[in-house]
């Protein structure tokens, strides 16, 4: 540091000076400087001073969807915390600044190819009473186990992608048997995105949680149900009212479909899935014009061939990690790679994951199990209450239960019954790490900047737009004079602390990615 | 145990990411307009409104004495009529619920879900009809008169995806890329910009139908526990809530930031109105079921005086019945028929009937054949009730019969829901229906309402 200023010598003196850098990017760094000044010369000041505030993000209009390509911008602190936003669930403390170091490429390779096993670091979950997790067996808790896999992981693209195809194969616990079987369909769907979507198709369509949830183990050649027929093409590879498919094609395609059947069992429900070639229906079938003795794995493929299905996957893998439609030359150029790779799924995800609209477009609402996540990432919480599962549901996602099969609406996650739930998982996240008001312990006698400063770190410094920080700040400074009574000091300025966490997180700037 | 399958509980989906199936896109990136904040030179003012005996907080200009603002309560009670919307979610299975024992092929196409011989009470103004026997509460209504039947009501070319069918019901229209609810337009038109309670979601999510482009609505699942709670008492949590309602009304650059600050500005307005909604004596005993705790929380809001003009609440079963029907249907049917009757009967008791007018829906109706799965797969037209005691009590077209069925082999309409809508619009609601339903002017307006 020190080789511009060279080494003290008999006519100057080196000093180390401290002072505070601002990145523009939501934290203020200590630097040490150090300054060359003539003998006899007033020395710098040796400190630094009182930490500033974060400088706030000043509102900018996102840009217009841009041509096909690798994002060229700055890739620093903000553009990797909106990476992990959205192909993970967000950064623990420290995070953003080591992926943005690497460089954008590095960066989402270092997400979507991870070296070695997946770990999870950390304590491990428990339920309020202290006790392990039970997923298979107990309600709620293999929402638990998920969102705890969520939080604590290594490789959290992984987790990222089970949850894009959760809700895209959006299968629920409410007509399955087992939750053993539902976190069964959760490994297929975790490795589904390192492969092609045609794997990922068969392997769901003989899924024993989709062939129990959407009656694909009762269609048989005596009585067809055309319901995994019908989803399989409206929902997971082509579309509705796009004139991919008509009402026959969904007849005919039930009648290929047959052939799965399960045993069910007083105890356990649907058990020993399997294809019987006694209860598939031979007879000739016309599905999208072609006729043959189809059976389930050819309407798997007639489907993911269709010239209809590649332009139906990219818009709808685009839509998971972009809130804005793509321009044409990007859909068709996302098209290509997709049909070039054998409909393999990562190099689209990668593409994605580096295109200028995903960095310069506009925000979207993160998941209400992605905030809640990344809520406890941020504070470095592990998993100690049940209240996660009651409060997905209240914020409208509770996992292996998304209301229909075609997954949750990721545009409609916002409203006042919604608002309150992730109001309250900051509530129940700050149950921790929150400051006791009344038993005396605080004894901060923190300045207005102090305490925004203290609360921000306690988050991990999410950056605020500057309206946001303007309004914490004001308010922070107003509660001082509420206090009369010395004895309400102490109180007073713990719940200003409680206040600061509880609008951070509970701010757009929390809550969108 | 067999357990009832279906494709799902249908709520709208995120089929409306997928680009082309465009059914409802958008409908959360509304338009606010951004009205002037709810509340601002507002004060929070507590009283106990006299009819029910609650204790509530609503916000009223700072000044206004409190009598003055219970008279206008008051008022304001004795004119606006208020719609409850009940959804069964998923397709009901209508030939169940009015199932069409007399009719020619009946038997044949459902060996197994038919009624039982002389089960069901006849439909009196159409005896070859029978009420599902858990349907007691309905058909009871129905002779009292206080039971509006559309027997088949649907559309042309009925869309048999749910997503799609759902879609046209709620938006009023054959329209997939329409952003508004029917009845969030009416809003639009007649609705103020400080009262997020007009259109109320008895549940978690707004309901589409209620989407408005620009005026406030509400999502409530619970009347009585709507509080924001936090580790922040008073005097500091009072400024929290400022700040935190200040971000509901700051400027926004993006779709996605612009329904976040919608979202809190509502929220507190919520907040602050239902703080001391607390628990409250049902003059009537409810059943044990979802829907008759939201209505008997909607009752006593009704009560209350709550400003309340449309409201949406989704009916409890899964209605989506492609397998082991029976056993889902009837406890479906029963919770739901009990319920409604509960409604009208606490609605009666607080001198309110004549007020609230209750229209149940579907997406649509199941296929007239059953299939193989002891469940029916999905269908055409289906019946709307509207319940009340002002509601005619006479049917509105007929039952098609089973015998000339469409070309997918469902049931074809006599009545087009749109034409019920303008009715209700028109009949009910005192507005006209041609800036809120498109193409008005071409459906019949069938008499929903008692002279």
């Amino acid at each position: 540091m020190a080789t511009k200023a060279g080494r003290s010598s008999r006519k100057f003196k080196i000093y180390r000076r401290r002072r505070w850098v601002d990145g523009g990017d939501g934290v203020v760094h200590l630097r040490t400087r150090s300054i060359r000044r003539r003998r006899g010369q007033k020395p710098p000041r040796k400190d630094p001073g009182p930490r500033p505030l974060p400088r706030a993000q000043k509102p900018r209009h996102p840009a217009r969807p841009q041509p096909f390509g690798v994002y060229r911008g700055p890739f620093g602190r903000l553009e990797a915390t909106r990476l992990l936003n959205r192909a993970g669930f967000g950064p623990a403390p420290g995070q953003a600044e080591k992926l943005a170091r690497m460089g954008l490429r590095k960066a989402v390779l270092s997400l979507t190819r991870p070296k070695g096993q997946a770990k999870l670091i950390g304590p491990d979950p428990v339920d309020g009473e202290g006790l392990a997790l039970a997923p298979y067996d107990s309600w709620g808790h293999d929402h638990l186990w998920w969102l705890d896999r969520m939080v604590r992981t290594n490789q959290p693209f992984k987790e990222r992608m089970a949850l894009v195809f959760h809700d895209w194969f959006a299968t629920s616990n409410a007509s399955v048997s087992q939750q053993r079987q539902m976190i069964d369909q959760y490994w297929t769907l975790r490795a589904g995105a390192y492969g092609t979507f045609d794997d990922l198709v068969l392997k769901i369509t003989r899924d024993p949680a989709m062939l129990q949830w959407l009656n694909g183990g009762e269609n048989n050649k005596w009585s067809p149900n055309e319901n995994y027929a019908r989803e399989l093409m409206e929902l997971f590879t082509l579309g509705a009212d796009r004139g991919a498919y008509t009402e026959n094609d969904v007849r005919e395609a039930a009648r290929a479909l047959t052939g799965w059947r399960y045993d069910w069992d007083d105890d356990l429900g649907a058990i020993n899935f399997r294809y019987d070639p006694e209860f598939h229906d031979d007879d000739p079938k016309t599905i999208f014009g072609k006729k043959g003795g189809w059976g389930w794995k050819d309407v798997c493929r007639l489907c993911v061939t269709h010239r209809l299905h590649a332009s139906f996957f990219v818009d709808k893998l685009w839509s998971y990690f972009v809130p804005a439609a793509p321009s044409k030359g990007t859909r068709q150029a996302l098209i290509r790679l997709y049909l070039k790779n054998g409909r393999r799924i990562l190099p689209v995800v990668e593409a994605i994951l580096q295109h200028p609209d995903f960095y310069r477009g506009p925000p979207m609402v993160k998941p209400p199990v992605v905030f809640n996540a990344s809520l406890l990432r941020a504070l470095g919480l592990p998993i100690q209450t049940d209240a996660w599962t009651w409060l997905g549901d209240g914020a409208g996602q509770q996992l292996f239960l998304p209301p229909n099969v075609a997954g949750w609406d990721d545009e409609r996650w916002l409203d006042t019954s919604t608002v309150r739930a992730r109001w309250l998982m900051v509530t129940y996240a700050l149950d921790s790490r929150h400051h006791d008001a009344w038993d005396d312990s605080y004894r901060e006698r923190e300045s207005t900047r102090e305490a925004v400063n203290r609360a921000l770190a306690r988050l991990g410094w999410p950056a605020l737009r500057s309206d946001h920080q303007n309004e914490l700040v004001a308010m922070a400074d107003r509660i001082p004079a509420y206090v009369k009574d010395d004895w309400q000091r102490r109180p007073y300025l713990a719940m200003r602390q409680n206040a600061l966490l509880q609008l951070i997180a509970s701010s757009p700037d929390f809550q969108l990615s | 145990m067999t357990r009832s399958r279906c494709c799902s509980n249908y709520t709208r989906s995120s089929l409306f990411r997928s680009a082309a199936a465009r059914a409802g896109d958008g409908l959360p990136s509304i338009e606010p307009g951004m009205p002037v904040p709810a509340g601002t030179g507002l004060t929070r003012r507590g009283f106990i409104a006299g009819a029910a005996g609650l204790a509530l907080a609503v916000y009223a200009a700072g000044k206004t004495p409190l009598p003055l603002f219970e008279d206008g309560i008051a008022q304001a009670a004795q004119s606006d009529r208020v719609i409850v919307s009940i959804f069964l979610d998923g397709g009901a299975d209508t030939m169940s619920l009015l199932a069409p024992v007399g009719h020619a092929r009946y038997h044949e196409l459902r060996p197994v879900l038919a009624l039982g011989e002389g089960e069901g009470t006849p439909f009196s103004e159409d005896p070859s009809l029978h009420w599902h026997p858990a349907a007691t509460g309905i058909s009871q209504l129905h002779a009292e008169g206080k039971v509006t039947v559309f027997p088949a009501v649907g559309y042309d070319d009925a869309n048999q995806s749910h997503f799609t069918s759902r879609h046209f019901w709620e938006v009023g229209e054959l329209d997939t890329d329409a952003r508004t609810g029917w009845m969030g337009r009416y809003l639009d038109l007649v609705g103020s910009n400080d009262n997020p309670l007009q259109g109320l979601s008895l549940s978690n999510t707004l309901a589409p139908a209620l989407a408005t482009r620009d005026k406030p609505v509400a999502a409530v699942e619970g009347v009585t526990d709507y509080d924001l709670w936090s580790w922040v008492d008073e005097p500091v949590s009072d400024e929290m809530f400022k700040s935190f309602k200040r971000m509901g009304s700051m400027k926004s650059e993006s779709p996605a930031l612009r329904d976040s600050r919608r979202a809190i500005r509502s929220t507190n307005i919520i907040r602050e109105s239902l703080a001391s909604f607390g628990e409250f004596e049902a003059p009537v005993v409810y059943p044990d079921a979802r829907l008759g705790q939201q209505l008997s929380g909607l009752a006593a809001l009704l009560g209350a005086g709550m400003p309340l003009r449309c409201v949406s609440v989704t009916a409890d079963g899964a209605y989506d019945t492609h397998s082991a029907q029976k056993e889902e249907l009837d406890g479906a049917i029963k919770a739901t028929s009990d319920s409604i009757l509960a409604f009208q009967r606490d609605l009666e008791a607080r001198g309110l009937q004549d007020r609230v007018l209750v229209q149940v829906w579907s997406e649509f109706g199941r296929r007239p054949e059953e299939n193989g799965s002891a469940g029916t797969d999905h269908g055409a037209a289906g019946v709307s009730l509207l319940i009340g005691s002002r509601a005619s009590g006479r049917m509105v077209g007929e039952f098609p019969g089973l015998v000339n069925l469409d070309a997918d082999d469902n049931l074809r309409h006599t009545s087009d829901f749109r034409a019920m809508y303008c009715s209700l619009l028109e009949q009910w609601m005192g507005h006209d229906a041609a800036p809120i339903i498109p193409g008005a002017s071409r459906f019949a307006r069938p008499t929903l309402l008692k002279p």
